[in-house]
């Protein structure tokens, strides 16, 4: 078990921005529109906010508009903001580190420590276990956790399986040392590395150099067609995996931290599909009205889905009254995490759009 | 569980499929009703009536509903 139990940490708000460019997937040219009406139905993704994958529009920068607007929201001093994690599968550059790029972009002051951390639909739980834990040495003061992906780009367009629900999305949760006054984090990992070549990009890292065949179009029947630049999903094993174990997981946690279902007011599924969020609730035993949707306007957008999921269903709540939120995320990794957070009227800027 | 209840289990796991198509020796992929879809909420089933973790790799190696039912058995 990988249990982390955060205090003297307060989480101080939350935003997101997305591409403001939409993709319906009605408008799909490869299947019949009774096809897709049968997609939509399963997978719950009508539509989904994607970047134009030519450089204008990457993670970072949707990540630096909410940031920016966040600080701002909440008075902050960039000065005063000694660390800033960024969690994406899609960084700006193989090197250097995206989060030192925000650094200086953002002028969030030198004496900061950044850096990236590559991990996908887990990792925004990952992402606030880590800087949680950083942030409880107490001699940094205010961090800054970036989740977000625009990986549609590693869609091919003739592989419905994922380029119908990939969206783009940017969030960032500010995070703060307090003594006094926090709240609670406790989060619970599972990882498992088998799992590897079920989510993967094959080609363009160091095991696999990009070469001319990395370019070629293979045909995988059934319609479906990619290179080895693009993302395959083996969507049959990441189900079988996703619903034997996140139940699982969670079920520790709530034991580990002895809180009722009851106590919960929200259970955030990550949006991966809604064919699988809605087994993984009733498995769980959550009732619909504590796990909102949002996967029908933005799709499966990666680590993102959970901040993301709180700006467009909660905002209302989050800003004005406390909160125990649970969450439940599995992805490419495999990684998986379960957590718990409260939150007690958060500053939550409406979705941004870029 | 005996194969006989799995068979039934199996079987529920589709809508418009008759029940005596549902045999042992049925080769449950020939079924015009199979999809990727019933394979998730077979897997599903399984989960839920076995406690155990059946694989897509694990689906695609079973033929028959019984060479199925052995390999989860054996789990």
């Amino acid at each position: 078990m990988s249990f982390l139990s955060i205090k003297n940490v307060k989480i101080r708000g939350i935003a997101a921005c997305v591409p403001s460019r939409i993709e319906e997937n009605k408008d799909y040219k490869e299947l019949s529109a009774e096809e897709i009406e049968k997609y939509i139905q399963t997978t719950g993704v009508q539509r989904r906010h994607c970047a134009i994958h030519d450089g204008s529009i990457c993670t970072s920068d949707l990540c630096q508009k909410a940031a920016e607007k966040l600080i701002s929201d909440l008075k902050w001093d960039k000065s005063e903001i000694g660390l800033l994690v960024f969690v994406s599968h899609t960084t700006d550059y193989r090197l250097p580190a995206t989060a030192c790029v925000l650094q200086d972009k953002m002028g969030i002051t030198k004496n900061c420590l950044a850096f990236d951390v590559t991990l996908g639909c887990s990792g925004y739980l990952l992402g606030m276990g880590i800087a949680g834990s950083l942030l409880q040495n107490g001699t940094i003061k205010k961090a800054l956790v970036m989740v977000g992906n625009t990986q549609s780009e590693y869609a091919s367009y003739h592989d419905r399986s994922m380029y119908l629900l990939l969206g783009d999305a940017g969030t960032v949760t500010a995070l703060e040392y307090n003594e006094q006054d926090y709240d609670e984090m406790d989060f619970n990992y599972l990882t498992d590395g088998s799992g590897r070549a079920s989510v993967i990009v094959p080609d363009g890292g160091s095991r696999n150099p990009v070469n001319e065949k990395s370019f070629i179009q293979e045909d995988y029947g059934d319609g479906i067609k990619r290179n080895r630049l693009q993302e395959k999903m083996d969507g049959t094993e990441v189900f079988s995996f996703a619903i034997h174990h996140v139940p699982q997981n969670f079920k520790e946690l709530m034991d580990q931290i002895h809180l009722n279902k009851e106590d919960v007011d929200y259970l955030l599924i990550h949006q991966a599909n809604k064919f699988l969020c809605e087994k993984l609730r009733k498995k769980i035993g959550f009732p619909p009205e504590k796990c909102p949707y949002n996967i029908q306007e933005f799709g499966n957008t990666s680590g993102a889905t959970i901040p993301l999921l709180m700006v467009t269903n909660l905002k209302k709540e989050l800003e004005s009254k406390p909160l125990t939120i649970c969450m439940t995320t599995i992805g490419v990794g495999f990684s998986l995490g379960s957590g718990c957070i409260k939150t007690n009227k958060i500053v939550c800027p409406d979705l941004m759009y870029l | 569980m005996t194969l006989q209840n799995f068979i039934t289990l199996f079987a529920e796991q589709f809508d418009d499929t008759e029940m005596d198509l549902f045999t042992p020796q049925t080769n449950f992929k020939q079924l015009d009703e199979w999809s990727s879809l019933v394979a998730l909420s077979v897997i599903s089933m399984v989960d839920e009536e076995f406690d155990k973790q059946l694989t897509g790799a694990e689906l695609r190696n079973a033929n028959t509903i019984e060479e199925l039912y052995r390999i989860i058995e054996s789990k």
